[in-house]
């Protein structure tokens, strides 16, 4: 059953809403975008910064109380002499708005003028530069000067708000954004504003933090440089950027995310909306979780084992080294230890290698935490759904993983691949590692693994591929590769072709990602159907699917 | 925080007045700690915000958006004196200085906050806005009580009432 | 100190300040009751809820604390039988500089406001009530503490009042120092606990939710006293003292440049501006001549003697027609002010004689609202502030010609565009001493301020 839908006009157009809708969001739909401050279509609206006053009408009442209808048969609008702010109040039927009227351009420059007096000249070393609204309202809707002659209020500067966030009271122009969502979204009402009029700023209670898991979402919504990310403080100019849409692999959620990276580095993370998901937020465990791809340690180069010790060497010959070493073992002294952070496309390919060794003995490694109240999911793991679905794991990630440690220790098992997992996770100790005749680990940055292994082959990270993971919801997404990997890592899933190929098996002329999805969307009934662009950048829910094809 | 028997009895009655919402009663209770105490301390905050389940941001917020609530101790004796137009017109900003002369403040450098203390404690004075007697000014209060058409040279009678 | 003299002027008609100053007369309900204190209430309990709004709307009383909005409209605002429970709020945070009548109705007539009170709460149905008194009046909180507990006492407050089945309980909150909670919103807010931030309009009208986001009646002090009178009278008797559609009394306090300064209940319309400052207030002081008047309070627009004003005027066969009015000729009632494009506002009149100087004038008023500015919404929390340091550097000789534009385009830039009336409030006094005074704007711009503020006022004691 749908909503009441109301007629408009706006800028002359009749349109129609559903009623509810906010006359600024309505204005958004009709094409004519306006300036906004202290307004975020998650929070609520307290219609301070009067930077989205608009002229608003209403229909002219006829003596029978009935709307006044003009030759279109349209009702007769009555202008409100004064302005009215646009995001506290719903369309009405019969309401006009006038998004650009000289009075409405007028109000824009009052209030741009006054949020700039007392605005410190800080913009050649502000973080917001280059997706500041003060910015960029300035110029689309301010005046060119100011008649602004006496000394600029003074407030505290570079305080540290929180462990991550960064307060500069000056360039703030209490909207009160970071308030409303720590006391709305977050749960953690931590912030507030202090003093009056003119010298009002904002603060922590003293002794307190801004220390919740969620603090950095405070960053991304306010509108100047006030808040700003301490992990991000002077590393990289904005608009030098390049921003890719891809999913955060912390945890089973799988927020949808931007990844902002420059020439093969990743300096900044950034949540990206999506409803179904994670709405506009993330938390900032997920957020700032990205460092360790720029790390000094990553896993640049193929190694193999000599009697001296783990040596570099190319990409056919450590493959090749594999091969052999796992050829001379029969399935049931092989185990594959896999992860639920590797994605579908690789979950398939580790299939395939498991298929074609003929071994049993696998499983992925669980990952658990405490779920909190609003992102962060009890699985640690991004991709257990993907795992199951494709059968590298049963219903319980983890369950099979205490009996092949025990084959492994008993000798029963001889060689172990693992991918992206430390097998001391897995309930072995060094010794117990130091059995095994074979150990091959592809991996991304050293560990106890990697140390014992008998070839070692480097990999990608959740930025440096293209793929998609299901979330614990059941929604199917997509990462995009932002950056490289570094040195001669190289993608995953064609690590694990290659192995395929290096023992003796075909891999089914799989050259493209695009390929691997193919065949995971015909042998997976919830993914009948789907391509990896199809996809999109929203997601898809498999749920859903199956409650259709059920 | 010590807080007397006597001033708990009148903090839990006044909480009372406000049966819908105990967060009305913050006003109340800061009036009531700084009767008591002289000032705002941190611990005061604390105790009020946990003693009506707010955050101590919360009181905060208040304690500096209101001007009669001090953070610091005033002197022994407070004067507030109007600075608005009409008693400005009467003479408003003379009494000022009047006061600070008789009383020893120093208004040339006095700390931070609104408040100017002389260096004895004895006094503190406030240049406050309007006090609503504008016909009959300039006027001033010294703690609770309030004195009209106050002439320059009724100054230091005055104060020797407040000793 | 010199105790001005109090008695009433002969053409005061003393209705609400009848015991106000009157000689043994003490503030204790004894006193009232001896006085047939509380027959009106009685009256009303027996009197339906409806029939009492519509007494006050046929009344036409109209707010007394500044805003002049008709009280039985806002009343009527109220939907009986709602599922809300509905909050009356004595406006008590008189702040308005200029202003001073309802502290003595506090201080020496307390049981008069309460009766009036007890009346509005019935007539609105509302159980639970507050006084909100300005933190500057500790004395008058305590005397109105005692009142109630004096009126509980005697069965006038409480449950199942003087038997009638109406349960009303009134408690006082004391403000501590903010203007901005004059405001109606922002003293709602401050009443919940938070800083006293006015509320957006729509949604949050008071009559819809207001208190704890139920339907809430605020009222000034003067307004409830009048209920009590209306009862007393009915509305139709009522609405014969004072002008059409200005109706009743209205209490007047005048400050500043004039000989006898002070109070003044007088019929609405009835005085003329130059009958209050000549002949009232005994004019101006000697070698002095009248140079401005702020009439409603300082957020109200100045006039400048010497001008005149077009409004309707009433003739002699008593038609209304079009004409020319000096200041001085002025009816001191709602609708005559707002021709003349200024307000009656809360009745506090300032007058300014010709050793004013009117920069130094707006510089103070400036002040004010700069310290009195709550800082939610922008153009009020910067603009004030902006006025106030153009006009200080203007007084300190070190203004440019572009400030009295300056001024008034911050001004104008602050009025129609804020949450709640404080913006206009802070802007009008900028943009009327600017636009009638705008050469000596222009010549302090240029010369600076030819004595300092001290001396100017020096010769007022």
């Amino acid at each position: 059953m749908s909503a009441e839908l109301l007629n408009v006009q706006i800028d002359g157009t009749w349109y129609q809403f559903p009623k509810g809708t906010r006359v600024i969001e309505a204005c958004a739909q009709a094409g004519k975008f306006v300036p906004r401050y202290c307004y975020h279509p998650k929070l609520s609206s307290p219609g301070n910064c009067r930077m989205c006053l608009i002229e608003m009408g209403l229909p002219k009442m006829g003596p029978n109380r009935k709307p006044e209808l003009g030759p279109d048969g349209k009702p007769v609008i009555s202008w409100i002499p004064r302005p009215q702010i646009s995001c506290a109040q719903d369309v009405a039927e019969g309401m006009g708005i006038k998004t650009d009227s000289p009075m409405t351009q007028e109000c824009r420059k009052g209030v741009m003028e006054f949020l700039l007096i007392n605005h410190p000249l800080d913009c050649p070393i502000c973080d917001q530069a280059g997706e500041c609204e003060l910015q960029e309202f300035s110029v689309e809707y301010g005046n060119a000067g100011s008649r602004f002659l006496e000394e600029k209020v003074k407030k505290p500067k570079r305080i540290e708000l929180g462990p991550r966030v960064t307060l500069d009271d000056e360039r703030c122009i209490l909207c009160s954004r970071c308030i409303r969502f720590m006391k709305e979204i977050a749960q953690d009402d931590v912030l507030g504003f202090v003093s009056r009029g003119s010298h009002t700023y904002l603060t922590a209670y003293p002794g307190r933090l801004l220390d919740s898991n969620y603090s950095l979402n405070t960053v991304d919504i306010c509108p100047v440089g006030a808040l700003t990310s301490t992990d991000f403080r002077f590393k990289m100019r904005v608009w030098f950027l390049k921003e890719t849409k891809s999913i955060c692999t912390s945890c089973a959620t799988g927020c949808n995310t931007i990844i902002g990276s420059r020439q093969d580095i990743v300096y900044r993370q950034t949540p990206r909306e999506n409803d179904e998901v994670n709405s506009c937020w993330m938390c900032d465990a997920g957020r700032l979780n990205f460092h360790y791809l720029n790390a000094e340690n990553r896993l640049r180069t193929p190694q193999a084992r000599q009697s001296t010790g783990l040596a570099d060497t190319s990409w056919p010959d450590a493959l090749a080294r594999a091969g052999e070493s796992l050829k001379a073992f029969k399935g049931e002294e092989i185990a594959v230890i896999a992860s639920a952070r590797m994605t579908n496309e690789e979950l398939w390919m580790a299939k395939r290698l498991i298929d074609a060794l003929g071994t049993s003995e696998f499983d992925v490694v669980p990952r658990t935490g405490e779920a909190d109240k609003l992102l962060v999911s009890a699985d640690r793991n991004p991709n257990t759904h993907g795992a199951q679905l494709i059968g590298v794991t049963g219903s319980t990630p983890g369950a099979r993983l205490s009996e092949i440690a025990e084959k492994i220790r008993s000798g029963a098992v001889k060689a172990v691949i693992t991918f992206g997992e430390d097998l001391s996770r897995a309930g072995l100790s060094p010794s117990d590692i130091s059995k095994l005749s074979a150990l091959i680990a592809v991996d991304i940055l050293p560990n106890e693994t990697t140390q014992h292994a008998t070839v070692v082959l480097p990999g990608s990270g959740f930025a440096e591929k293209r793929g998609s993971m299901v979330n614990g919801k059941g929604r199917l997404q997509r990462l995009n590769r932002a950056i490289r990997p570094p040195g001669q890592a190289r993608d995953d899933w064609e690590i694990i072709r290659d192995l395929i190929q290096a023992i003796g098996s075909e891999s089914n002329g799989v050259y493209l990602i695009e390929d691997v999805f193919k065949q995971i969307a015909q042998a997976v009934p919830d993914m009948n159907g789907l391509s990896l662009s199809k996809i999109g950048d929203q997601g898809v829910s498999l749920v859903a699917k199956e409650a259709q094809t059920a | 925080m010590e807080i007397p028997a006597e001033l708990e009895a009148k903090i839990d009655e006044a909480i009372t007045h406000y049966p819908v919402f105990k967060r009305s009663a913050t006003l109340p209770l800061l009036h009531l700690f700084q009767e008591h105490f002289g000032f705002i301390t941190d611990e005061a905050i604390d105790w009020i915000a946990k003693k009506l389940e707010l955050a101590p941001i919360n009181v905060l917020e208040l304690v500096t958006f209101y001007p009669m609530f001090r953070r610091e101790p005033a002197g022994k004796h407070h004067i507030r004196v109007c600075r608005t137009l009409s008693c400005a017109m009467a003479g408003g900003y003379e009494l000022l200085d009047t006061f600070c002369k008789h009383a020893k403040i120093d208004r040339s450098h006095n700390g931070h906050g609104h408040i100017l203390k002389s260096e004895d404690g004895k006094y503190s004075i406030e240049f406050v806005e309007c006090l609503a007697s504008c016909g009959f000014g300039p006027v001033c209060m010294i703690n609770d009580d309030f004195y009209e058409a106050v002439a320059q040279n009724e100054v230091p009678e005055l104060l020797k009432k407040y000793q | 100190m010199a105790s001005p003299v109090r008695s009433p002027h002969p053409r005061e008609n003393r209705i609400v300040f009848k015991n106000i100053d009157g000689p043994g007369w003490t503030n204790d309900i004894d006193c009232y009751l001896r006085d047939g204190g509380y027959e009106e209430l009685k009256k009303a309990l027996g009197m339906k809820p409806e029939t009492i709004v519509n007494e006050v709307k046929v009344s036409g009383l109209r707010g007394r604390g500044g805003a002049g909005f008709p009280c039985g409209v806002k009343w009527g605002f109220i939907r009986p039988g709602g599922p809300k429970p509905v909050y009356l709020i004595c406006n008590a945070d008189e702040s308005e500089p200029g202003t001073f009548k309802d502290r003595y109705i506090i201080h020496q007539d307390p049981h008069q406001m309460i009766e009036g009170m007890v009346i509005s709460c019935f007539a609105v149905n509302a159980r639970l009530a507050y006084i909100y008194i300005r933190g500057e009046f500790p004395e008058g909180a305590k005397i109105l503490e005692r009142a109630l507990a004096e009126a509980r006492e005697h069965g006038f407050l409480g449950k199942n009042i003087l038997g009638s089945g109406f349960d009303c309980e009134i408690y006082v909150h004391r403000g501590a120092g903010a203007y901005i909670c004059g405001e109606e919103t922002g003293l709602i807010e401050s009443l919940e606990g938070k800083r006293a931030y006015p509320r957006i309009k729509p949604p949050y009208f008071p009559a819809a939710l207001g208190l704890y986001m139920c339907p809430t009646v605020v009222n000034n002090v003067e307004t409830l006293c009048n209920v009590k009178h209306i009862v007393r009278m009915g509305g139709a008797e009522y609405a014969k003292i004072g002008r059409p559609n200005n109706t009743g009394t209205r209490l007047l306090c005048v400050s500043g440049d004039v000989q006898k300064p002070g109070y003044f209940e007088l019929e609405v319309g009835a005085v003329t501006m130059g009958e209050l400052i000549y002949d009232i207030c005994g004019g101006m002081k000697p070698g002095r001549k009248l140079k401005a008047v702020i009439p409603g309070g300082s957020s109200a627009k100045v006039l400048r003697a010497g001008d005149t004003y077009k409004m309707k005027v009433k003739q002699p066969d008593g038609s209304m027609a079009d004409g020319e009015v000096k200041l001085e000729d002025i009816p001191l009632d709602f609708d005559s002010l707002a021709a003349a494009g200024s307000m009656a506002g809360s009745g506090g009149v300032i007058v300014m004689d010709d050793s004013r100087d009117m920069v130094w004038a707006l510089n103070n008023i400036n002040e004010f609202y700069a310290h009195e500015s709550c800082g939610q919404c922008t153009p009020c929390r910067e603009g004030s502030l902006w006025m106030k340091k153009i006009t200080d550097r203007m007084l300190k000789g070190a203004g440019v010609h572009q400030d009295t534009d300056t001024l008034k385009g911050v001004a104008d830039n602050i009025a129609g565009r804020t949450i709640c009336a404080f913006g206009e409030a802070c802007a009008w006094p900028t943009q009327s001493f600017v636009l009638k005074f705008r050469d000596e704007f222009l010549a302090t711009a240029r010369n600076g301020s030819q004595a300092s503020p001290q001396e100017k006022n020096g010769g007022s004691q």
